[in-house]
């Protein structure tokens, strides 16, 4: 009788790694996807509806998907480095909705600029130069204080702007904002939480949480004045206004006085960098341009 | 299924006496069933089990530093996401590991703590270096294959709480074995540069992953003791056998060479021959001369020491809310 069992569950135990070859490569792209198996822009008609501006239209999905991409890559670089269990997987996990939705946008921005790029023509083989994304975005990984600030400010005003966009004319991009804002209403939360807890808790906390506001703040000034969006529907002074109030009320639980700077010069939707972005790049661009005919 | 130990003594009866305990445990055992955290169980079991799940769960955390070197320069977006995915869920394995562990009464903090000072160990095949994003997918086919060969057993395994784990464990594993081999399938299909670097991580990873069955049964000390218990299935030998036999079609199939000249497909016993791992080496990487276990803890020791500010900032904070929530809940009732 044991042997028999035995021998059943050694059939059991077999079955998962001779699975491997089976089944050849047709299946592969729906699991590998990554972040999960529902294709967001199923059913959804991908092509140009008439009244859109093609070349707007694609410099906003340039834009959001660079914020999403440089924002992925600073979270990546806390892998093994967070603080505790539960921040790694919620950081990887911020991390992959990022990814996500720069990859949905760089599909959109290669059918809308004409040129037909894939995603990964606009993550790999573009230059610092043609990089739009705000330059708070690229600036170093700094400590836990300025991460989870950083990520308060940048997930209020991107909830915000998506929130908005969902409703706008071009239906790929109101279906990719309409899926980032479920993702994005986390991210607001996990960070928010994370801000009063830090400004709440100890003097060293609520010393770094201080710290990391008085470094964003003049960095903020360019996310409220960024107009890249208004084409769609959105008005830049309300998502500011949505976005300053959020940053108000978690000051506030925090014991924080809200960032409040004035503006650095420049701004990265304009092309202007920070010297911080180039080595970024250099690091996601590494291994795709040293094999550049290569298949991944 | 849980046993019956934890609700046949009634709450004022004096405790059964030990010898019963035992023979109701024994029985438990020989009858397949599982053993649940609140039935009694043989002190050796307990701290054995301890000792496995948390040389696990901790091999899961540094198992995450190999390859989530690489997700910052993954070649593409999708193979970004796809590793991204895989290193956090190797993060969610350690959490339910230890989970499991703190069922047995052990503290996770605790068990970290032996971790950083050493006293702890982790798998020995995380202290090679991964110097090209080859030895992504070889770790993916390889160390994640011979992970499923170990672990897939231990769905079985008699303390309930730990083969529960193993049975979500085992099957976020086997997704990365496939991922990990149809990015080798897709790279050989690729330029002549990206086909050697897969046969070179082969190269690097064959031996290593042998050695991840443990040293060879007759060399073994506990391994007879856990197969009485149940804890673990089948021997080490049986277990790298196993592994050989089901990963010589795979090399085959991918078009790469396994580097042992002794390799050859044995007919009278159905199995393959194949050479001797060098045991002396496991038994150097262990004992921490390995090439990366120097690496590996200095990394893992500054994220414990860097996060500690932010832990004591948690706990603080908790502390404040209580005793503020106190405070309100006195102003109400006067």
């Amino acid at each position: 009788m044991a042997a028999d069992m035995s021998e059943t569950h050694d059939a059991l135990d077999d079955h998962v790694y001779l699975s491997l070859t089976d089944g050849g490569d047709e299946g592969d792209a729906r699991w590998a996807f990554g972040t999960g198996f529902a294709d967001p822009l199923h059913g959804v008609a991908t092509a140009l509806p008439e009244g859109v501006d093609a070349a707007a239209l694609a410099a906003v999905c340039v834009a959001l998907g660079d914020d999403a991409l440089v924002s992925a890559q600073r979270l990546a670089e806390w892998v093994t480095r967070a603080p505790e269990l539960e921040e790694e997987m919620a950081l990887a996990n911020i991390g992959l909705d990022l990814l996500g939705q720069a990859r949905l946008l760089y599909a959109r921005a290669g059918q809308a600029d004409g040129t037909g790029r894939d995603e990964d023509a606009y993550a790999y083989f573009r230059e610092a130069a043609d990089f739009r994304n705000v330059r708070l975005a690229e600036l170093p990984r700094g400590d836990f204080a300025f991460c989870v600030g950083r990520l308060l400010v940048q997930s209020a005003w991107r909830l915000a702007l998506f929130e908005r966009l969902a409703g706008c004319a071009d239906p790929v991009l109101a279906a990719v904002a309409a899926k980032g804002v479920k993702e994005l209403t986390y991210h607001r939360q996990y960070a928010a939480e994370w801000v009063v807890r830090l400004g709440d808790g100890t003097a060293e906390s609520h010393r770094r949480m201080a710290a990391a506001w008085t470094e964003l703040a003049p960095w903020l000034g360019e996310l409220y004045a960024d107009r890249t969006c208004e084409d769609f529907g959105v008005p830049a002074a309300e998502v500011a206004e949505a976005t300053r109030s959020v940053l108000g009320q978690v000051s506030e639980a925090a014991g924080l006085a809200a960032p409040e700077a004035a503006p650095l010069p420049g701004s990265g939707r304009s092309g202007d960098r920070t010297e911080h972005l180039a080595p970024l790049l250099a690091e996601v661009q590494e291994v795709a341009r040293a094999h550049p005919e290569a298949a991944w | 299924m849980p046993s019956s130990a934890s609700s046949s003594p009634g709450d004022t009866a004096a405790p059964p006496p030990e010898q019963d305990l035992q023979a109701h445990f024994d029985r438990t055992i020989a009858r397949d069933q599982r053993v649940e955290p609140r039935d009694w169980m043989p002190e050796g079991y307990r701290k054995t089990l301890i000792r496995q799940i948390a040389q696990h769960a901790h091999s899961e955390i540094i198992g995450m530093q190999p390859e989530g070197a690489w997700i910052t320069r993954a070649p593409s977006l999708r193979r970004k996401a796809i590793l991204f995915a895989k290193v956090q869920d190797e993060a969610g394995h350690g959490l339910y590991l230890y989970s499991a562990a703190e069922t047995l009464g052990a503290d996770r903090d605790d068990l970290t703590q032996r971790l950083l000072e050493g006293r702890q160990k982790y798998s020995s095949i995380f202290n090679y270096p991964t110097p090209t994003f080859a030895d992504v997918g070889v770790i993916g086919w390889f160390v994640d294959g011979a992970a499923i060969c170990n672990q897939v057993p231990l769905c079985r395994s008699s303390y309930g709480p730990y083969a529960r784990a193993m049975v979500r464990v085992c099957k976020e594993e086997s997704f990365h074995q496939r991922q990990g081999y149809e990015l080798l399938r897709t790279m050989m299909r690729g330029t002549q540069a990206q086909r050697d670097m897969v046969q070179d991580a082969v190269n690097r990873w064959w031996w290593p992953s042998l050695m991840m069955f443990g040293p060879p049964d007759d060399d073994s000390p506990n391994s007879a003791q856990s197969m009485a218990w149940r804890i673990k299935r089948h021997s080490n030998d049986e277990l790298r056998q196993k592994f050989v036999d089901m990963t010589v079609p795979q090399a085959d199939m991918l078009g790469v060479t396994l580097p042992d000249p002794e390799l050859r497909w044995d007919e009278e016993r159905g199995r393959h021959h194949f050479g001797t791992p060098d045991f002396a080496e496991l038994m150097r990487v262990i004992k921490g001369d390995g090439p990366c276990n120097a690496e590996r803890m200095a990394r893992r020791r500054s994220a414990h020491e860097e996060g500690a500010w932010v832990r004591e900032a948690a706990v603080a904070h908790a502390a404040k809310q209580a005793e503020r929530a106190r405070a309100e809940d006195k102003e109400y009732a006067a």
